[in-house]
């Protein structure tokens, strides 16, 4: 009990009750069911998002090009769409899947094979896919008139009250936290992203982890892309710009550690959420959503900061308690 | 079996230090290389080209980016990197651009626009060294603060009066001459920089710390102070790259030189600085950033759109960072070969 109140998890998700509560105050509409419920739909690409960069993070690298991957996939599925108007939803999913794997596995080629550092690979490839996105469109849009019910309809069709949008989201973030702590490669993930020459000297190949994390976490990119571009009802070339970075701030708020090898699944969730909450606060408290990316800065900072105590403290403790011993 | 692989590897890592300073060298010539080729290439594909007056007015289009790589080097040398600086030009512009509605003279707005920068990379320096964050971590909470603090004052806004003097800094030209200011600006500031980096203690104690941060530490060396000043002096160029700037296009909005850091961090890469720090120099980053203006310049000639342009940089990108790992790894497994007598 004692180690579930210390959790970082634990204490996010006090900060964010106290955070509903303290919005209702002022505006009491806040925290009610359905609002919670508007939230979470809107939040859901982010989550997306997030999982996609936690997987880089954990390996001790960054995903810079998470949102051309979105937005490549998205405008492909789109373009599709015009095509083939009647495809069933699973075909659209598999090949929305494959098109973020891809992606995500040149990524992961150049990481892996060829030892260019993430942020290098990711900042060439954030460049290359979305100007992709400009040569397969030519410049245009898909907008909503050209996309067919059944696409539009994907994040919608709700199923036993809930969204398609929130499924998608909830299967993948619940298949990819089974995955990290429950399968041998979700461990090696951790186990490379925690020390790298040390997962070597016991036999985990970090370049394998590397290209694993690189093509899931495309994968997962690309159905963001796909639910970004449906819910919007629209593909264009600017899709998800910046998302990478908000991907990054729900990630560090949710504890994930830069430095690779720590962090978990339900953090990144309720650190989407939390961004989530604060930008649909804005407007409840009456602030432009110009204030918007300010107040996103303003918390990634003051998350890092608090990380980073905790775990000076922690380790202060861990020391003490070894001499005492 | 594994003791041999210890050996190798730490012979590798001896030896790899001496070959990547040499590799460099090589490096800076085959940069050199493209460039000449880009130029000649250029004069072939449009013949407007080599005109002397496009060929100078055409660096009015990146000199900000590359006044900003000239710090950058040094971050990227010391194994760290910035990705706020796009958005110091935003939030020293704004206050320029505020500075400016109110009144206050064109001295006055250098100083407001080069202090806003200074002290916004005073701000990282101090959270980075002070709480030991990783840069990448502080300077992406930093982006968005930055920028942030842009927006929410501006909103959908713009500041667009200046006054008339105060366009000099960014759209004149050194009297009598078709020299564009900020040219000579860049090239004295590069020059300042070489002598800093490659005839200082500074300099030396900088690659230290890039190549070893733990030694460079126990000889001495003030680590967290040199970081301090090197991300504080990241923000006093974005300053100046605010001026200029605003000086050229006249308006600050919020999203101006947004994306910037990463054209500057692509420049110091492309001039073959190491992103884990310790290795390249100031030649190389003055090269790339030429080379990738006068590229751009010459697809823009040839109706190249800007995405696809990007694409271009992108790829460059990878393959400046592919080709001297390839080379590299070539290289050793032929030495591990002869090593080994043969037998691998």
């Amino acid at each position: 009990m004692r180690k579930f109140l210390k959790r970082r998890e634990t204490t996010l998700a006090l900060i964010i009750v106290g955070f509903i509560i303290l919005v209702s105050l002022r505006s009491p509409r806040f925290a009610t069911g359905s609002n919670m419920y508007d939230i979470l739909n809107d939040t859901a690409v982010l989550m997306l998002a997030s999982t996609a960069q936690f997987l880089i993070l954990l390996t001790g690298g960054i995903d810079l090009s998470i949102p051309s991957t979105m937005a490549f996939t998205g405008m492909l599925v789109s373009m599709l769409n015009i095509r083939e108007p009647n495809l069933p939803i699973v075909v659209v999913l598999l090949i929305t899947l494959a098109i973020g794997l891809a992606l995500g596995a040149f990524n992961g080629i150049l990481v892996g094979a060829l030892k260019i550092p993430p942020i290098i690979a990711t900042l060439g490839t954030i460049a290359i896919y979305r100007a992709l996105v400009f040569v397969v469109s030519g410049g245009q849009w898909v907008s909503a008139h050209e996309m067919s019910s059944i696409f539009v309809s994907i994040p919608h069709n709700p199923f036993l009250g809930i969204s398609g949008i929130l499924w998608y989201t909830t299967i993948t973030i619940v298949l990819v936290g089974l995955f990290l702590t429950y399968s041998k490669t979700g461990r090696a993930i951790y186990a490379v992203g925690g020390n790298r020459p040390a997962a070597r000297l016991v036999g985990l190949s970090g370049e394998r982890v590397d290209f694993i994390a690189f093509s899931l976490s495309g994968a997962i990119s690309g159905l963001a892309g796909l639910l970004y571009v449906t819910r919007y009802a629209a593909a264009q070339n600017d899709t998800a710009l910046g998302y990478e970075l908000q991907a990054v701030a729900a990630c560090v708020i949710g504890g994930v550690s830069v430095l690779g090898g720590s962090g978990t699944m339900v953090g990144v969730v309720l650190g989407a959420f939390f961004l989530g909450l604060l930008y649909n606060a804005l407007t409840e408290v009456n602030l432009s959503p110009f204030f918007q990316m300010g107040i996103q800065g303003l918390a990634i900072l003051v998350a890092i900061v608090a990380n980073t105590l905790v775990d000076r403290r922690n380790r202060h403790k861990m020391l003490a308690k070894r001499n005492l011993v | 079996m594994s003791n041999v692989g210890i050996q190798t590897a730490q012979g590798r890592s001896l030896v790899s230090a001496g070959r990547v300073g040499k590799f460099l060298k090589s490096w800076d010539s085959i940069l050199t290389l493209i460039f000449i080729a880009i130029m000649v290439g250029g004069s072939f594909v449009s013949p407007y080209f080599l005109d002397t007056r496009n060929l100078l007015d055409t660096t009015f289009n990146f000199m900000e980016k590359a006044i900003v790589a000239l710090p950058m080097l040094f971050i990227i040398l010391c194994g760290d990197i910035d990705v706020s600086v796009g958005s110091i030009i935003a939030l020293s512009a704004l206050a320029i651009g505020g500075a400016a509605q109110a009144g206050v003279g064109t001295p006055g707005l250098v100083l407001i626009g080069l202090g806003v920068g200074l002290i916004a990379g005073m701000l990282n320096g101090y959270l980075i060294t002070r709480f030991d964050i990783p840069a990448i971590a502080v300077t992406i909470g930093t982006q968005s603060l930055f920028r942030g603090i842009s927006q929410a004052v501006l909103g959908d806004q713009a500041y667009t009066k200046y006054p008339v003097d105060f366009e000099f800094f960014g759209q004149g030209y050194i009297s009598g001459t078709p020299i564009p200011f900020e040219l000579v600006l860049f090239l004295l500031l590069a020059v300042g920089t070489g002598i800093l980096l490659h005839r200082t203690t500074f300099g030396r104690k900088v690659y230290a710390l890039g190549r070893n941060p733990v030694a460079s530490k126990f000889s001495g060396i003030n680590v967290g102070r040199l970081r301090f000043i090197i991300f504080s002096w990241a923000g006093l160029f974005s300053g100046i790259a605010a001026v200029l700037l605003v000086s050229r296009i006249g308006s600050t909005r919020p999203n101006i030189a947004s994306g910037l850091e990463l054209d500057a961090i692509t420049s110091v890469v492309l001039g073959g600085v190491a992103i884990t720090g310790g290795f390249g120099g100031i030649y190389g980053v003055v090269v790339a950033n030429l080379l990738l203006g006068y590229l751009k310049y010459g697809m823009g000639l040839i109706n190249v759109p800007g995405r696809v342009m990007n694409l271009v940089t992108g790829a460059l990108l990878i393959v400046a960072v592919v080709l001297p790992e390839t080379f590299k790894r070539l290289d050793q497994r032929k030495r591990l070969f002869k090593k080994q007598g043969g037998t691998v």
